[in-house]
């Protein structure tokens, strides 16, 4: 019933491995290492976050608890949690943009100085996905989508739309959290004033809530693909879906408050010394 | 502006897309052509003996994940798999198969799968494995199973898949069966298979 390997040697084994989240991973760490050796100091603070970020994205898609997360409703909602809200937070809060771009081999570096259409493209792209109503339809948008009853049936039972999936959660993260949390030095993230980011953060909590709260007061099961493909473990469905519909609640709204609290202290920052503020 | 042209295009083809993998209202099961591979297995007989999907070719072979102490889901929806059998015409009966793979290997030793399984039906198999054999097929259908807790008797529950995959005489894999269709309505796409 139970093999011999070890507890954590098993957590440790990816369930699914992937080359690219393997590359990805790999290539923000040596990228941000690199720019750290060139010399580029964003502090203490600002680095921890950057690879506790990277670490739980890690974490979440490329060991064990990807296999619970496949096979339990609630801990699915967990890797969501992590991968939308909590790891790409904390990378676009280290906003190591400086830190990547210095740590970048001279040869892409100078390839890429000379590609001034391509260049002018993935700007242009940029901005326009992260158009201030764009940014937040996505991002609640994204949640709702793949938590669309028979879209989240297709995702869990094809690897291929799963990791569509998880990908695009990652990514849309990345992009609005770098969106609310961009300060002065970002020059090509659209500079939107405290006011307004204030309210996107307070825009894209309430449909998390409603999203969260249904489930968790939910009296039917909504998500049968965890009853078609088995549970991790034995448990009720309804206390499964019912810890699922909090954590796509609570943490997840909880993390709008966090955002404005450090929007406010910047704020408060730039009153106080007047130079660089927007 | 361009972008946005681009983007409604993305978009309208996502939307497509989408539509192209629901297309399965003509059945009552849901249609995974695409979604799920082909029949492939190694697992034990009631012997002990290794058996493949060779050993199944040519019929249509339904897959299911259970145990024989399963108080409630297996024997529910193996009754209903033996009624929708049953109400096939007689040479069809024939043709179906219904693979009953115990995730369960400790208590489910040959004799007791044999006689469970066979409780059902003639075309009823009963098979198990070692836990690397188990785990690999339940990881190709992408289900699992899991032991709860052991009681003073020693009894446990074990989590499974409530699922049913169908699968066309050459091993093509076709539907998901789950476990709220009636027995008329898994012998309609049973038939809607076999003549096809």
């Amino acid at each position: 019933m139970t093999d011999s390997t070890p507890l954590m040697v098993t957590f440790f084994i990816p369930w699914e491995f992937s080359w690219l989240i393997f590359g990805c991973i790999w290539a923000a760490i040596i990228l941000f290492v690199r720019g750290l050796r060139q010399g580029v100091e964003p502090g203490f603070g600002r680095s921890l976050a950057f690879f506790l970020g990277v670490l739980l994205m890690y974490l979440v898609t490329q060991t064990h608890f990807d296999y619970w997360s496949q096979y339990m409703f609630f801990v699915h909602r967990g890797q969501h949690l992590v991968l939308h809200h909590l790891a790409p937070f904390l990378i676009a809060l280290s906003a190591p943009g400086t830190v990547l771009a210095a740590g970048m081999p001279k040869i892409i570096k100078r390839w890429f100085a000379r590609q001034t259409k391509l260049r002018q493209l993935l700007t242009k792209a940029y901005r326009f996905v992260q158009q201030p109503f764009l940014a937040s339809l996505l991002f609640v948008g994204l949640i709702a989508f793949w938590l669309t009853p028979e879209i989240h049936f297709d995702a869990m039972l094809s690897e291929r739309l799963y990791w569509i999936m998880n990908w695009s959660m990652a990514l849309d993260g990345l992009l609005f959290w770098w969106l609310m949390l961009a300060d002065t030095r970002d020059r090509i993230t659209p500079q939107l004033s405290y006011g307004v980011r204030m309210l996107l953060l307070a825009a894209i909590m309430l449909p998390q809530i409603i999203i969260g709260a249904r489930l968790a007061f939910s009296k039917q099961v909504v998500f049968d693909v965890y009853a078609v493909c088995g549970r991790a473990w034995p448990i009720s469905p309804l206390a499964d879906q019912q810890l699922g519909g909090l954590i796509t609640w609570i943490p997840a709204a909880m993390m709008s408050v966090v955002a404005a609290l450090i929007l406010l202290r910047r704020l408060l920052h730039s009153q106080s010394n007047p130079s660089p503020a927007n | 502006m361009v972008l946005s042209r681009i983007l409604i295009w993305v978009l309208a083809a996502l939307a497509m897309g989408l539509i192209g993998c629901q297309s399965d209202t003509e059945w009552y099961g849901k249609d995974i052509r695409g979604l799920m591979p082909d029949l492939e297995f190694e697992l034990l007989n009631a012997e002990a003996q290794t058996v493949t999907q060779v050993d199944s070719s040519g019929k249509i072979n339904l897959l299911f994940f259970g145990f024989t102490y399963c108080p409630d889901i297996c024997p529910t929806t193996l009754a209903q798999l033996a009624a929708a059998i049953r109400s096939l015409p007689e040479s069809m009966q024939q043709q179906v198969q219904v693979l009953f793979v115990s995730v369960d290997p400790e208590r489910d030793s040959g004799e007791r799968l044999r006689q469970y399984a066979g409780a059902f039906g003639a075309q009823f198999v009963g098979l198990t494995g070692s836990q690397d054999q188990l785990q690999a097929l339940t990881r190709r259908y992408r289900v699992t199973y899991g032991y709860g807790e052991r009681d003073a008797n020693g009894d446990y529950n074990v989590s499974h898949s409530s699922a049913v995959f169908a699968f066309d005489k050459a091993g093509s894999v076709r539907l998901l069966l789950r476990e709220d269709l009636t027995p008329a309505q898994i012998a309609a796409d049973l038939q809607k298979i076999s003549t096809e």
